[in-house]
């Protein structure tokens, strides 16, 4: 049995991180992690028609880059998992349209990056797969005019409110060679405590970053002691209440927890609120900083904890409340 | 998990910060009351031309809404009223600004289901309801008189 | 006189409007459609009209000024030509705004783009 405790899958042969890429629009480039990502574009629109269409090259763009990035075939990529926030993630399909590799799309909303990896994990521990490409996209404008307000309309954004990462991230794993390694994931519950003002996301998604990060925490206790845990956009609200809940059941993890949407901007100087979101989140700051510090080892042991909110604009204004969830991926360099 | 709603819900309006609404409203004050003023100084340049109040009235909204359509698709308008608030939506260029704003978006879906369509994104329900509304006093009026 | 009067009333409009938006969960379009109603029952009740007299551009301006205006055309039509009066009047007396934002607005939308915040 490769389960332990309640809910994490360990991962016994290797599955290694071998390489990733990450675009980020012009804001996230003049953000605090700036330096880290591989490409930047100047504007967001990248040359398409539509935002849409933008949001399709950044995406495929990452896989291409880091498929030529290796060396290594199309053919040998077993498999592309990816995800967006678009209806019917077509983001994620049209950048897969061109690509001719095996594709299967996944929605996680902004979990989607350690959902695909955890997936990607099993798939190669079980031998089904020698290599995997992971990759997420979102964009500020499409995200907007999808889940928000049309861009140009005049109004204030609550303080509460996050600011959707217009990049794309891809993460190539593989059943050989050096890098990073996963070496367990939690696939988290759907909890909802009740939050429905949309305008808070991080509120709505802290108490299922908060269960998986436990249960994970709980499963792996005598396996790993982890140096950072970082969680995919809670934002500054989220991750405070996260912190509570957490001590609230003896956790202590303030100390070495950070949050992906409170590193990728500066929140103070770039007029965010909360902080970052999207599935670009997470993806774009896992693939550059924390990537390049697993790979020199300047991070021994890390719990990435994506975290999504799975509502739509639809069933909130009929009153629903928000539905959090949350993935956790185990990796030690 | 140790929380049910009720108390989740104290702990999220702990922790979540309150937009101050003393100062909004200094700045919904200043910004509703310029674009006021710039209409009434129009008017009166209208009016001292010879025009009828009403109809330097009808000008002046006109000029208004064109205005801020205009500044909306140079992308200033949502730049002011991030400032401004209330003080930009609630007069007449803020409806003017919530007519261009969906329909410029939307321009990528098409000039009729996209543009077209969208212009009435907000716009239609404040026709729906200020048109409903009127017809009722209107009707009321006949009946029990206004 | 009547600019600081118009400023002020104007002002103090949107003050309402500010602290709608912050104290409850109104979004832009609760807030337009709630003005206009409001300004529908404030000019049948004969109250905004006395606004308009202190206040001047400053209570037409905002968006209750224009459901005075609909309210208006339509009490007063229905005077003259009875029930027909009363469905058309209100829109008769706001078509030019109404006709104005909508022209505007199409070809505002024909020629700008959205741009990235």
């Amino acid at each position: 049995m490769k389960k332990i405790g309640k809910q994490t899958f360990l991962i016994s042969s290797d599955v290694v991180i071998k390489d990733t890429f990450s675009i980020v629009g012009p804001k996230e480039g003049e953000g605090p992690l700036g330096n880290y990502f591989d490409m930047i574009i100047d504007d967001s629109s990248w040359g398409e028609k539509s935002w849409e269409k933008s949001e399709q090259k950044l995406q495929k763009k990452a896989v291409e880059n880091l498929i030529k990035n290796n060396k290594i075939e199309p053919q040998e990529i077993d498999l592309i998992l990816s995800g967006d926030l678009l209806n019917q993630i077509v983001s994620s399909s049209y950048a897969a349209r061109d690509l001719s590799i095996p594709f299967i799309g996944i929605y996680g909303a902004c979990s989607t990056m350690a959902l695909t990896m955890g997936l990607a994990s099993l798939l190669i521990d079980g031998g089904f797969a020698s290599n995997i490409i992971c990759v997420t996209s979102s964009h500020f404008c499409t995200a907007e005019r999808q889940y928000r307000a049309p861009l140009e309309m005049g109004g204030q954004r609550p303080l509460s409110s996050q600011w959707t990462v217009t990049g794309s991230g891809a993460v190539l794993l593989s059943n050989h060679g050096n890098g990073p390694k996963i070496k367990n994931v939690t696939f988290g519950k759907i909890i909802d405590l009740g939050v429905s003002d949309v305008n808070n996301m991080g509120a709505a998604m802290a108490p299922a970053a908060a269960d998986t990060i436990k249960q994970n925490l709980i499963d792996t206790m005598n396996l790993v002691e982890y140096n950072e845990i970082v969680t995919g956009d809670l934002g500054s609200i989220g991750k405070k209440i996260s912190d509570e809940i957490l001590q609230k059941e003896k956790i202590n993890i303030d100390q070495r927890h950070k949050d992906c949407g409170m590193l990728i901007y500066d929140i103070e100087k770039q007029d965010v609120h909360a902080g970052g979101s999207g599935c670009g989140c997470s993806a774009v700051v896992f693939s550059s900083y924390y990537y390049k510090l697993l790979k020199e080892k300047k991070l021994r042991n890390l719990l990435f904890a994506a975290t999504g909110a799975l509502h739509s604009p639809t069933i909130c204004q009929q009153g629903e409340t928000i539905p959090g969830i949350s993935h956790a991926v185990g990796i030690s360099s | 998990m140790k929380y049910n709603e009720k108390k989740y819900d104290k702990v999220v309006k702990k922790h979540t910060p309150k937009n101050n609404c003393f100062v909004n409203s200094i700045y919904a004050f200043i910004f509703g009351g310029t674009i006021c003023t710039i209409g009434e100084i129009i008017k009166n340049l209208f009016m001292n031309a010879g025009i009828s109040s009403e109809e330097a009235g009808t000008i002046v909204l006109i000029i208004l809404i064109g205005t801020s359509a205009l500044l909306t698709g140079l992308g200033v308008y949502d730049k002011i009223g991030k400032v401004g608030g209330a003080g930009t939506i609630v007069p007449i260029t803020g409806f003017a600004n919530s007519v261009v704003a969906p329909a410029l978006e939307f321009k990528t879906e098409g000039f009729v289901l996209g543009t077209a369509a969208k212009l009435f994104t907000i716009a239609g329900p404040v026709l729906v309801f200020g048109y409903c509304s009127s017809m009722i006093v209107g009707l009321l009026s006949l009946i029990i008189g206004g | 006189m009547n600019y600081i009067m118009s400023f002020i009333i104007g002002g103090l409009i949107c003050v309402v409007g500010q602290i709608l938006i912050d104290k409850t969960k109104l979004n832009n379009a609760h807030i337009l459609v709630s003005f206009v109603v409001s300004g529908v029952i404030l000019s049948y009740l004969g109250i905004y009209e006395k606004v308009v007299e202190i206040g001047y551009s400053g209570a037409t301006i905002p968006l209750v000024g224009f459901g005075n205006t609909l309210a208006k055309g339509a009490v007063e039509e229905a005077a003259k030509s009875g029930l027909i009066g009363a469905l058309t009047g209100g829109i008769k007396k706001t078509s030019a705004g109404v006709g104005a934002a909508i022209l505007f607005g199409y070809i505002v939308a024909m020629v700008f783009k959205p741009k990235m915040k």
